[in-house]
């Protein structure tokens, strides 16, 4: 930033802005590091994968237009059955069933957007809580199509572009979600560096200005929560695809609460808070929870609390603000 | 005679709170009208109210010969009808590049694309770094708006403003809270404008008034008490007794 702000020309300070830097070039190499280190965590590290990429989805909306919600399971849970479904009844293709799983989210996002850009704060939280417990119980009656609460059985996978067999290692699950990530990621980074993204963060800045300056907000608020519902169902549809099940869980309130607290955790606002909160959440939980999985939440708690105390802005906006604070010492 | 922007039988009222009564007025092309009154004369209500930040109980608002009174604000934006607030109103994390370079992305249309980087876009970079440059804001333009001096954030609210190209510019105290020392630079700033935009400014430093206004409108109890030259409002008796004489002698205002 600092040295950024020393060129001269608005051109050159705008494409700093956007610049790949290497810190984050070396995170996107670190995430092929279990191929080889944790070989017998790579089932793990899909889940992980799959989290941070709907985590990402959250951050779009919340992180970068201030939309609270705490129902984003809603997405997640659509793409993860509309996949799931596709493979039991006959189309076990990967790729096509994912973009099916976006689609029916997509077009579900795209019509809760109308009533989501109406509103702000307490009122969003309640409907965006109220629509996910909706979809949710719809499942759950919806026994003869979901399976109800013993969850969607027979999903069959094809092999990945006929090649690629799903593994019990992890192995192409791995690789699958960590590409779908990153490409994912890359239209997420292409979005917050264009002229929408741009006014994405006029939006969470101030609400008030923008139809001052001839924006429609709630316009743009409605795409974002389309792309952002898009993207959870993407997500959704990797777990159903590399699990080769479909839970009620997907669909749960817990599954709405752990992503917004993995994306506090990790820091709303910056694209990786999403994705360092997933792997500290994911493996912390992994570690801890073997002997008392419901104890686990004691410490999660207590972590909440502490970040959003201490670091406000997450781990990451910690991290920045040491780091600016170094260099400016140098 | 061609208005810039005209009101007519403008009314609002909060409940029993009269806040807008019967306001009508003019403002020919390239005007430069000042509205002043006491605090709570309905100054800011009336920008409010033109704006489409309130709606009226009545009246019609044009501009230049169109209907706008049923129109959303930023609708209103879009034809040219464009306003400053009295509290700044800015984005606190963005830079004033990024501020400004949001307004002229707003304008041109482009705010929609995502799947381009804002630098692509250099002729609206180079318009929103000439707006910040012709308001003395070049060298600030790379720090975070929340760190700037009080009177620079000011500039901004302007700079803004500028981008969204307005045909008429309503600019609510535009100096409020800069001491006095240093209102210099924005008043400057107001006095250099096109003459292409119609300026409607509130404003409690009368020498600025007198200065740069060829008509003033006295605001009272949500009407409008006079409108007149600024030797026909200061010799006016009803003026001195609501208005003048207080402000006069503090020339500080608060709220």
């Amino acid at each position: 930033m600092t040295a950024a702000a020393a060129a001269t020309s608005p051109h050159a300070w705008l494409q700093a802005q956007a610049r790949w830097n290497r810190t984050e070039i070396a995170f996107w190499l670190a995430t092929l590091l279990p191929f080889w280190l944790f070989p017998d965590y790579l089932v793990l590290a899909s889940q992980i994968a799959i989290t941070a990429l709907f985590a990402l989805s959250l951050d779009l909306i919340l992180g970068y237009a201030g939309i609270v919600s705490l129902g984003h399971a809603a997405f997640f849970g659509l793409g993860a059955y509309t996949a799931g479904l596709a493979a039991k009844y006959g189309w076990g293709e990967p790729l096509t069933g994912l973009m099916l799983g976006a689609l029916a989210a997509g077009i579900v996002g795209y019509a809760a957007s109308f009533i989501i850009a109406r509103f702000r704060h307490l009122a969003l939280i309640m409907i965006t809580l109220g629509m996910g417990l909706l979809l949710a119980e719809l499942a759950n009656s919806l026994h003869w199509l979901t399976g109800g609460t013993d969850g969607l059985q027979g999903v069959k996978m094809w092999p990945i572009f006929n090649k690629f067999r799903f593994d019990l290692y992890g192995t192409t699950a791995y690789s699958y979600s960590l590409i779908v990530l990153f490409l994912c990621f890359l239209v997420a980074r292409r979005i917050i560096n264009s002229p929408f993204g741009l006014s994405l963060r006029g939006i969470r800045e101030n609400p008030l200005r923008m139809p001052a300056l001839g924006a429609s907000s709630r316009a743009h608020l409605r795409k974002i929560y389309t792309i952002s519902a898009v993207m959870a169902g993407i997500a959704g549809a990797l777990l159903a695809q590399t699990t080769e099940t479909v839970s009620l869980e997907v669909l749960g309130f817990q599954r709405s609460a752990d992503v917004l607290v993995i994306l506090i955790l990790g820091g709303a606002g910056r694209l990786y808070g999403g994705l360092v909160g997933a792997i500290i959440f994911m493996v912390a939980r992994d570690q801890f929870s073997g002997n008392t999985p419901q104890f686990w939440y004691f410490w999660i708690g207590a972590l909440l609390i502490a970040v959003v105390m201490f670091l406000p802005n997450g781990i990451l906006g910690g991290l920045a603000k040491l780091s600016s604070a170094w260099r400016s010492r140098a | 005679m061609s208005a810039a922007l005209a009101t007519r039988g403008l009314d609002k009222r909060f409940g029993s709170l009269v806040v807008a009564r019967g306001i009508e007025f003019s403002l020919p092309l390239g005007a430069r009208y000042a509205l002043i009154g006491p605090n709570g004369a309905g100054k800011t209500t009336l920008i409010n109210l033109m704006t489409g930040m309130l709606r009226p109980d009545a009246g019609e608002i044009l501009l230049g010969d169109e209907p706008i009174a049923a129109l959303p604000p930023e609708r209103r934006v879009a034809r040219g009808l464009v306003r400053t607030f009295q509290i700044n109103t800015l984005f606190p994390h963005l830079t004033p590049l990024e501020a400004v370079t949001l307004a002229v992305c707003e304008r041109e249309g482009v705010a929609r694309t995502w799947w381009r980087r804002v630098s692509a876009y250099s002729g609206v970079v180079d318009e929103a770094h000439a707006i910040l440059s012709s308001l003395m804001l070049g060298a600030d333009c790379y720090r975070p708006t929340r760190e700037l001096p009080y009177g620079r954030q000011r500039l901004l609210e302007i700079a803004l403003a500028l981008a969204t190209r307005p045909k008429v510019l309503l600019l609510d105290e535009p100096a409020a809270g800069v001491p006095r020392d240093e209102s210099a630079e924005l008043f400057a700033a107001i006095a250099n404008l096109s003459r292409d935009i119609t300026v409607l400014f509130i404003e409690h430093d009368m020498n600025f008034v007198f200065r740069f206004a060829s008509r003033i409108i006295v605001m009272v109890g949500g009407r409008i008490l006079l409108e007149g030259t600024p030797e026909e409002v200061s010799a006016d008796p009803r003026v001195r007794e609501v208005y003048l004489g207080k402000s006069h002698r503090t020339g500080v205002h608060h709220g």
